[in-house]
């Protein structure tokens, strides 16, 4: 069996390990388009931001057995002959695995071709970027969807002042509704980046970008974010059949039954990913059908997290409450803290979490399982913590019933110590000496003190009697 | 009068015991590891020495029945038992388990007795459930294998102390001594009373916590907390760890371990921002089919972060059982002999053999692990020192009946526990306050145990018991304390655990000697790594290891997890503390109230837990503080294992304990 994968992306690369870990009697060999030894796309924003270095971003080795031939870009694809064209030779196949990726799209604006303006997508884009940061002052992102909000996080964060237009009327329509989306941007305000809503461009003249309302915004830099579109080319070339991404079904097979396509390139039931997850359990899927398994990929849950220090931003599912959707909420705008729950029978279709919201995680795992919510919603908005620990026994000597444990370690009740004192004890030592009291961790050493210091100022005869 | 320590967990508490009119009185004494404190197990520890339940005398089975009977008669029916047993099937179908409870003496001896009297390589014991997963990990990264490479002190000066899976304010209270609260984090799924002492807790899906690691470390690269001085000049392996650990971003780790991305970001911001700081793992991270690479991803963490080797900081592992320290370094467990040295390794047997004046090859390879052993059909006779299996054992309803159809099990032990009730010979011996030894705590620090007084009639000691049969099978050793911790001396010198320079009187002197101390002039060594590690090239290794499911994980008929754990007034399988009225404590289970409500059960109600191996029935108890996804049972009590699954580590043979599917329902 020989495989050939078409991109050494996070996909592709993921599609190898999952083969090779499956089988190693199955023949595989990638082609990577791009030169460089592969990275991870997920820390791009990372680099941009100036928090890690380009050997941070190593993904792990090929693992053996497995071909991987980089900078090898892949020319025509011939499904009828079970070939693969490259700039150098040409690969026989017995499955095909696509894993093209997207690329940028760029909007239909003048002055583009500027040597200050940048799509932000590779490892490449990421590294021109930086360079024209490096004496720049003021960036302007255009697109405020999760990309261009982590380019211009990263931009803020390399100390440049950031401005991001953006067409919608909120920042991430995608995944926030609009109260998330106003939350959001006073917080990214607070970082230094200015969003600029339900604003068209219109051109770029080298410094500025001018708006369709004839506002200029003066930059150095500008970073174009308008969103990807799945590279179809070679599959739509070959005769495969291609919507926005090329056609699977769901064993990630495309028309034709030789070839498959997985990651961001792929559309499957309508939908488009463009995350890394599904691009992974697109690439297991794949590995278990072509190593002879009958796995199926039904989709997956989407979750997307801002990667941008200072945002705490979870967002799930879809921020549309249908007429029978239960929708929980909180907002604390001034802290930063929004929370939206879009619940319908009994279960989390949607989220967007904004700040401190300590229940992010309970409300990641319940979506992803799509598990029963609780039946009290609070602890989803106020975290864990609600009502989960018990009161301290220091609190107050008085109020504590007599049988709250005082010393964990070795079970002593206040009513024990209680008891210490009628039967004459009068220090904390004789409270010890009787009842081990303290010897343990220790740590409740001021609640015994305490209930010795009120049961000397009370007398607990006289209370009780009273 | 006797200065000693406690017979329970590897905290070994210093205590002073007294003699008087109403039994024995227990004092505590100070010392570095307790200073001072005791539990209500460690106050309440005599309570056995005069127990109704105390045997004092064999017992030998005729049918259904345990009878009385003479030492001679026990003995001569456990001896002929073993020569036609390994007449018949052979040498290895007589098979040895130990405990890590019992003292370096005696662990020796048992290893000895295996291979010399025995000669069979079916040995193991009760530490392979309790510390091996972190010792393979320790190993694999430093080259030795130590719980603490320093003294308990050294944690409570740390700025900063990750505790993953481990839970002192119950299993060793004293130890909390040594925990600040302001720079702690703990890793639990549960809200526990340790839990509750922290700066930070990060609640875990149950079978994640390597990922957790791995996500900590990808945040401890991106945010550049890494001591790339300290990894370039003591490590290896970092650039491959690296990569792996770059496909751990938050949001990953978040959705799988249900860990809040910030809480993730705060937790390594306090252990990169310490001045010293402490990784320190136990058995929530350890008992896993994954629990050697769990282990090994908080060494990568703390290796990235410089940790291992500075004065103040590094990596341990709390030990569990009394002496499971010293229990895993001399000769009880299947694949090693005296002194940490490997059985399969020629230098090492030609030196034991030595000792032990036998030759090489005569010494027996390697046996399997314990819950292979406990589950052979090789093994047709069985000797049991210092365990409870049938309690403490994964699937012990298995694990029962296996025992039940052995041709010979002989069970050492001063109580009727599980196991022995199930044994065609019982030999009653001795308890902690009748014997002498010596036993390493949960530091590395051999310490003494001192007789108060002689056992009762009728009771022997293990080292008098196994000496008189290794005298019958041909193979003469002393019973003396003192003469046998001098052999283990010489057999171990050389060895990692070298306690070559280790003698009574200087443990008396100095208040006990870290190993290795390889010569009487050796000052011991308390605080490992300072200049090198113990691998060949002196550098510790990264190594890279990627999470993967628990072996069973939740699904449609079983749809929640299973952990397990232990309480305050138990120990271990409870043979001891559950007979003690002092110590309360009935089994239960833990169930947060959103998955009652589900049930329809209230707070007390009793409640089956079921998974694919068995099930069990207890009362609930309702509380918040444990995930809604999970519950929680004491495996104390021999319900619990019935239900956890023996799926095994592949490198250190540890099962799972601490995970598996289950169902709960009204009972």
């Amino acid at each position: 069996m020989r495989v050939l994968v078409v991109g050494y992306g996070m996909a592709g690369s993921r599609a190898v390990a999952e083969l090779r870990a499956r089988d190693t009697d199955v023949k595989v060999t990638a082609l990577g388009a791009e030169p460089h030894r592969p990275y991870n796309r997920i820390l791009l924003s990372s680099l941009l931001a100036g928090k890690v270095g380009e050997d941070d971003l190593a993904i792990a080795a090929a693992p053996a057995g497995a071909d991987v031939r980089l900078g090898e870009p892949v020319v025509a694809v011939d499904p009828g002959r079970r070939i693969v064209r490259t700039t150098q030779e040409e690969h026989e196949y017995d499955a095909l695995v696509l894993a093209t990726g997207a690329v940028p799209v760029i909007p239909p604006l003048n002055g583009l071709d500027a040597a200050n303006v940048h799509a932000f997508r590779t490892l490449d884009d990421c590294r021109r970027i930086a360079a024209s940061a490096r004496d720049a002052q003021r960036a302007v992102v255009l697109g405020g969807g999760l990309l261009g909000l982590e380019a211009a996080r990263g931009l803020a964060g390399r100390g440049l002042a950031v401005d991001v237009v953006h067409l919608g009327a909120h920042l991430m329509e995608r995944q926030l509704d609009g109260d998330g989306g106003r939350v959001l941007a006073r917080t990214l305000a607070g970082l230094g980046i200015r969003a600029h809503l339900g604003a068209g461009a219109r051109e770029w003249t080298g410094d500025a970008l001018h708006l369709s309302d004839g506002n200029r915004i003066p930059a150095d830099l500008l970073v174009l974010a308008c969103g990807v579109r799945p590279d179809t080319r070679l599959a739509a070339a070959a005769g495969l059949a291609v919507g926005r991404g090329i056609l699977v079904d769901d064993a990630m097979r495309t028309s034709d039954p030789h070839v498959y396509a997985i990651g961001d390139c792929a559309e499957h039931r309508g939908t488009v990913y463009g995350l890394v997850a599904p691009a992974w359990d697109h690439a297991a899927t794949v590995a278990d059908r072509i190593t002879g398994g009958r796995a199926a990929y039904r989709g997956s849950r989407v979750l997307t997290r801002l990667k941008a220090s200072g945002v705490d931003l979870a967002a799930m599912g879809s921020p549309e409450a249908g007429a029978d959707a239960e929708v929980v909420s909180f907002a604390d705008p001034a802290r930063g803290t929004y929370a939206r729950l879009v619940i319908h029978e009994n279960r989390i279709t949607g989220a967007v979490l904004l700040g401190d919201n300590p229940a992010v995680g309970t409300v990641v795992q319940l979506f992803d399982r799509d598990a029963e919510a609780p039946a009290d919603r609070r602890s989803l908005l106020l975290g864990r913590s609600y009502g989960a620990d018990p009161p301290a026994a220091t609190d107050s000597p008085a109020l504590m019933p007599d049988a709250a444990v005082v010393c964990r370690c070795n079970t002593v009740r206040k009513a024990a110590i209680t008891a210490v004192w009628r039967a004459g004890g009068r220090t904390v030592a004789d409270v010890v000496a009787a009842t081990r009291a303290t010897t343990g961790c220790g740590g409740c050493r001021d609640a015994v003190c305490g209930l010795v210091d009120w049961l000397s100022t009370v007398d607990p005869d006289t209370e009780v009697a009273a | 009068m006797s200065d000693t320590h406690c017979p329970y967990c590897a905290l070994q508490c210093a205590m002073r015991l007294r003699a008087s009119a109403d039994g024995v009185v227990v004092e505590a004494r100070d010392f570095p590891t307790n200073r001072g404190g005791l539990c209500q197990k460690g106050w309440t520890s005599a309570d056995l020495l005069r127990h109704p339940d105390r045997l004092t005398t064999p017992l030998v089975r005729h049918g259904e029945t345990l009878r009385s009977a003479t030492w001679a008669e026990a003995l001569d029916r456990v001896v002929n038992g073993i020569g036609a047993i390994q007449e018949r099937h052979g040498r290895d179908a007589v098979a040895v388990f130990g405990g890590g409870g019992l003292t370096n003496e005696k662990a020796y001896a048992l290893g000895r007795f295996a291979r010399v009297a025995l000669r069979t390589r079916t040995i193991d014991y009760n530490g392979r459930f309790c510390m091996s997963s972190a010792a393979a990990a320790g190993n694999r990264a430093f080259g030795l294998d130590r719980g603490l490479p320093f003294p308990v002190e050294d944690i409570a000066a740390a700025d900063a102390v990750l505790l993953v899976g481990a839970n002192p304010a119950e299993t060793m209270p004293p130890f909390v001594r040594h925990l600040g609260g302001d720079g702690l984090i703990v890793v639990d799924p549960r809200r526990t009373a340790t839990a509750r002492l922290g700066a930070l807790h990060l609640q875990p899906t149950p079978g994640t916590d390597l990922a957790l690691a791995n996500g900590l470390l990808h945040i401890a690269i991106t945010e550049g907390h890494v001591d790339r001085g300290y990894v370039d000049a003591r490590t290896n392996g970092f650039d491959e760890v690296r990569a792996a650990v770059a496909q751990w971003w938050p949001a990953r780790v978040e959705r799988l371990t249900g860990v809040p991305v910030a809480d993730l970001y705060a937790a390594v911001e306090r252990l990169a921002g310490a001045r010293r700081a402490m990784v320190l793992t136990a058995r929530g991270a350890e008992q896993h089919a994954k629990g050697t690479d769990t282990v090994t991803a908080f060494v990568n963490l703390a290796l990235a972060l410089g940790l291992p080797g500075r004065p103040g900081s590094g990596y341990g592992c709390l030990t569990g059982q009394g002496n499971g320290q010293g229990g895993r370094e001399h000769g009880q467990k299947a694949d090693q002999l005296p002194g940490y040295r490997r059985i399969d390794d020629p230098a090492a047997r030609a030196h034991v053999a030595k000792v032990w004046g036998v030759a090489p090859e005569d010494i027996p390879g390697p046996g399997p692990s314990a819950y292979e052993l406990l589950s052979s059909d090789a093994v047709r006779a069985l000797l049991v020192f210092g365990s409870n299996p049938a309690i403490s054992a994964p699937r012990a309803a298995g694990v029962r009946r296996w025992l039940g159809d052995l041709d010979l099990l002989v069970v050492a032990d001063f109580v009727l526990s599980e196991t022995a009730a199930l044994a065609d010979v019982v030999l009653p011996t001795a308890q902690w306050a009748e014997e002498d030894g010596t036993m390493t705590n949960l530091e590395g620090r051999v310490i003494r145990r001192r007789r108060l007084s002689e056992p009762p009639e009728g009771v022997r000691t293990d080292l008098a018991v196994l000496a008189e049969l290794s005298g019958r099978l041909g193979a003469p050793t002393s019973d003396d304390p003192r003469r046998v911790f001098d052999e283990l001396r010489r057999a171990s010198a050389g060895g990692v655990a070298d306690y070559a320079g280790i003698t009574y009187e200087r443990i008396d002197a100095e208040g006990g000697v870290f190993w290795p101390c390889p010569d009487e002039s050796h000052p011991g060594t308390p605080r490992l790594f300072l200049d090198r590690f113990a691998t060949p090239d002196g550098r510790a290794r990264f190594v890279p290891v990627e999470h993967r499911p628990a072996a069973e994980e939740p699904d449609a008929d079983f749809p929640l997890y299973l952990t397990t754990g232990r309480v305050l007034t138990q120990y271990q399988s409870g043979a001891q503390t559950r007979r003690i009225t002092a110590l309360p404590g009935d089994p239960y289970v833990e169930l947060h109230p959103d998955l009652a409500a589900r049930i329809g059960i209230d707070d007390g109600a009793s409640v089956t837990v079921a998974t694919r191996r068995g099930s069990t029935t207890a009362p609930a108890r309702v509380s918040a503080t444990i995930r809604a996804d999970t519950v929680f049972m004491p495996f104390h009590y021999g319900g619990a294992n019935l239900l956890t699954n023996p799926a095994l580590d592949p490198i250190s043979r540890m099962p799972e304990f601490k995970v598996c599917a289950a169902k709960v329902t009204p009972a």
